[in-house]
């Protein structure tokens, strides 16, 4: 297929792996995070870990917004759903995830409850046009990518005085989950984590620009290569990687030109900042209370603001006990460390997030990797 | 239901619709089921006007199986509820290697269902009954109340006979066997999901739904030492093969290079974020052989119309984990495992 055969080709990627094993350093080790779950997916769907040397090693950062949303979000959303009358519109993935009390909105959805999986917030506003007496809701999660759509449709609803639709916001921003995972002591501090540099984000950067990151390049002295979500993209972006790691570089490169530009997309920003506004903190799972990291709903939108209009349960749930979703999404340790991985936690019941998306850690290494482990003799 | 079903005393097949006089065992149900289901389906057996159908068969082995169609929307490019049946009941007897006698078909209507929308289906299953050479020798009619249903359900059930000396099962894949389909994957599932209002695309992409009864006959003559036959409906190839690893007690290691993918299918995965080898087919099958009857056999199944892009995809391994991986076309390897969840809503 034209444009996407040529970011997936075989005889690309074994030049690009050569060019890393010959340049990578065997008397040091390199350990990147690619932050975002896309990246996470593409590396275990295309088996790229197997074309990099045992010292050039893959951290998996935490961009993945179905893993990290909180339980206590989950059940907020869980008990909109349970109103009666109304009707909740979410991305699939959300679907399936655990909240308190071995519930999820599947089995909510099951008890009767209505609802439905939405391709875009668009669909959600033609759900809420399509049922005038009923109130709508869309259950808003993602980073900087998805913003921008939950911002518009938000403007359609005041612009048609659509008085039975409302967002649920839980939008969260890369950059402050960043520098979250740079400031932990694990990092900082204890240096029990070895972090050299990043693999920025695809989607993200396209909205937000690559300016953003100069302040880790700088600030942490540790490189960032903003890549896309293709294999070739993810190869390519390591291999810059390491040439800078070898020339004591840090920088933020763009091997994403093709997208990314430095200002990002101008009015997407003007959407969003018309829209939202910085909340002074929020709940991540892994990372806890992370401040000014997460986006609210600004005044003149307030009728639309489920959080408002609705009186939902807010508070922070704990994870299951034995669950390491946290150390993961930090990454303090990979998902087979996990007592539940592969046992208690599985894609068909999960226990926790990352074990729930496609784009989650756990989920990209059971479903495409654990022969690895079983050759191991560790699952 | 106000609206007149009957106009004059023949049914109104082009205003009316099925109210639940129409399953309430009256004339009305009679009359549908004579003017109807007996006048489409038209056989001898059918003629009989038994509860049952009553034949001789031959000696031997038979198989039966059955199947329930629920899906949504009822009428695809390519196909529709009716034809998909008859393929999808006639193409799991196939899969044993046998040769098809007979179907029943069971119908759950559900009340305020257009006449004309149920004629459309059940002349397309009679056509299709028809092409495969299969008659519907018996069936049932019930009608549920309007929300109790979503149209039209139809279950259909199939046997067949086993030609002797053939022995075709899931459990009987050895590492060394060589894995193959009969052509292009995904095609079904893309179709219908162009269909979706909701995800508006649009493509000119078909089902692939068809009836494998007769490519069965030339593979198994060709190669009587066949090992498995599957056709990988729901969940795709990657179901089926972790089915029959799990089955044979055995691993799979397939190449995706190998792998017959249509540009438009693949396209369209790529907008919707899915993975073809999930997606469903319903005029597919897997094949599993002897390696040195591999050529053979791809040989006869590209000389037949439904096997023209058929190929070798891979092969059975040992393996205690019974794994399926692949060697992917970028150079690394990784599993295909089960699918978690349902990756769509109802495609047959």
């Amino acid at each position: 297929m034209k444009y996407i055969d040529e970011y997936r080709d075989g005889a690309t990627a074994r030049a690009i792996a050569a060019a890393i094993r010959a340049e990578a350093d065997p008397g040091r080790s390199y350990a990147l995070m690619e932050f975002c779950g896309g990246h996470t997916h593409a590396i275990s769907r295309y088996g790229i870990e197997d074309l990099l040397p045992a010292h050039v090693r893959m951290i998996h950062g935490p961009g993945c917004p179905v893993c990290v949303l909180p339980i206590g979000r989950i059940d907020g959303a869980i008990a909109l759903a349970r109103q009666p009358g109304l009707i909740l519109c979410t991305y699939g993935d959300l679907l399936r995830v655990p909240g308190s009390g071995r519930t999820s909105l599947l089995k909510v959805k099951a008890e009767g409850a209505d609802v439905r999986m939405v391709y875009s917030a668009a669909d959600s506003l033609k759900i809420a046009r399509d049922n005038p007496d009923r109130p709508v809701v869309f259950f808003a999660i993602g980073f900087e990518t998805t913003t921008p759509p939950t911002a518009l449709v938000l403007q359609q609803a005041k612009a048609l005085k659509l008085s039975n639709f409302s967002v649920f916001c839980n939008h969260v921003l890369t950059p402050a989950a960043i520098a979250s995972i740079l400031e932990s002591p694990e990092v900082r501090a204890l240096g029990t984590v070895p972090l050299d540099g990043f693999i920025g984000p695809a989607h993200v950067s396209t909205v937000i620009g690559s300016r953003p990151y100069d302040y880790f390049a700088e600030e942490y002295q540790k490189p960032v290569v903003i890549a896309g979500f293709e294999p070739l993209d993810v190869l390519q972006a390591i291999l810059m990687l390491v040439r800078q790691l070898n020339e004591g570089r840090y920088e933020v490169e763009n091997e994403f030109s093709r997208a990314v530009t430095r200002e990002g997309n101008r009015k997407a920003q003007a959407v969003v900042a018309e829209v939202f506004e910085l909340r002074r903190r929020f709940e991540w799972r892994g990372l806890g209370q992370v401040p000014y990291s997460a986006l609210r709903i600004k005044a003149p939108y307030a009728e639309w603001d489920a959080e408002k209009r609705f009186d939902l349960p807010d508070r922070s749930v704990p994870d299951v006990k034995a669950c390491d979703c946290g150390a993961i999404l930090r990454g303090l340790k990979k998902p087979a460390d996990c007592r539940l991985f592969g046992k208690a936690c599985t894609p068909e019941s999960p226990m926790g997030s990352c074990m729930v998306s496609a784009e989650g850690a756990c989920a990209a290494y059971w479903t495409y990797g654990r022969f690895r482990h079983a050759q191991q003799g560790t699952a | 239901m106000t609206t007149p079903t009957r106009k004059g005393s023949a049914l109104d097949f082009t205003h009316g619709r099925v109210d639940l006089t129409h399953g309430g065992g009256g004339r009305a149900m009679a009359q549908l089921v004579e003017e109807l289901f007996v006048a489409a389906f038209d056989n001898d057996l059918l003629r009989q006007r038994n509860d049952q159908a009553c034949f001789a068969v031959d000696a031997g082995r038979m198989v039966m199986t059955t199947d329930g169609y629920v899906i949504s929307p009822m009428f695809f490019p390519g196909g529709d509820i009716g034809s998909l049946a008859v393929h999808g009941t006639v193409n799991d007897v196939a899969m044993a290697g046998a040769v098809p006698i007979a179907l029943s078909a069971s119908f759950i209507l559900e009340e305020g269902l257009p006449l004309a929308d149920l004629r459309r289906i059940v002349q397309s299953m009679a056509a299709a009954s028809i092409e495969v050479g299969v008659p519907i020798v018996t069936g049932d009619t019930k009608v549920v109340e309007k929300g109790k249903g979503d149209g039209l359900f139809i279950s259909t059930t199939g046997i067949g006979r086993v030609p002797p000396g053939v022995e075709i099962s899931g459990d009987r894949a050895r590492p060394g066997d060589r894995i193959l389909v009969s052509g292009t994957l995904g095609d079904h599932g893309v179709a219908v999901m162009s269909q979706r209002e909701s995800l508006g695309f649009e493509t000119t992409l078909k089902s692939d739904s068809a009836a494998l009864h007769r490519l069965v006959a030339d593979m198994v003559a060709a190669v009587p030492g066949l090992h498995c036959l599957r056709d990988p409906t729901r969940g795709g190839l990657a179901a089926t093969l972790n089915e029959l690893a799990g089955q044979s007690g055995v691993g799979m290691m397939i190449h995706e290079v190998a792998i017959p993918l249509r540009p438009e299918v693949l396209g369209a995965c790529e907008l919707l974020g899915l993975d073809p080898l999930y997606v469903a087919n319903e005029g597919k099958l897997i094949a599993i052989c002897p390696p040195e009857s591999a050529e053979a056999l791809l040989a006869v199944m590209r000389a037949h119309p439904l096997g023209t892009n058929a190929a070798i995809i891979g092969e059975v391994v040992a393996d205690d984990h019974h794994f399926v991986q692949m060697e992917t076309a970028f150079g690394g390897r990784r599993m295909v495992d089960w699918l978690a969840g349902e990756q769509l809503p109802r495609i047959c």
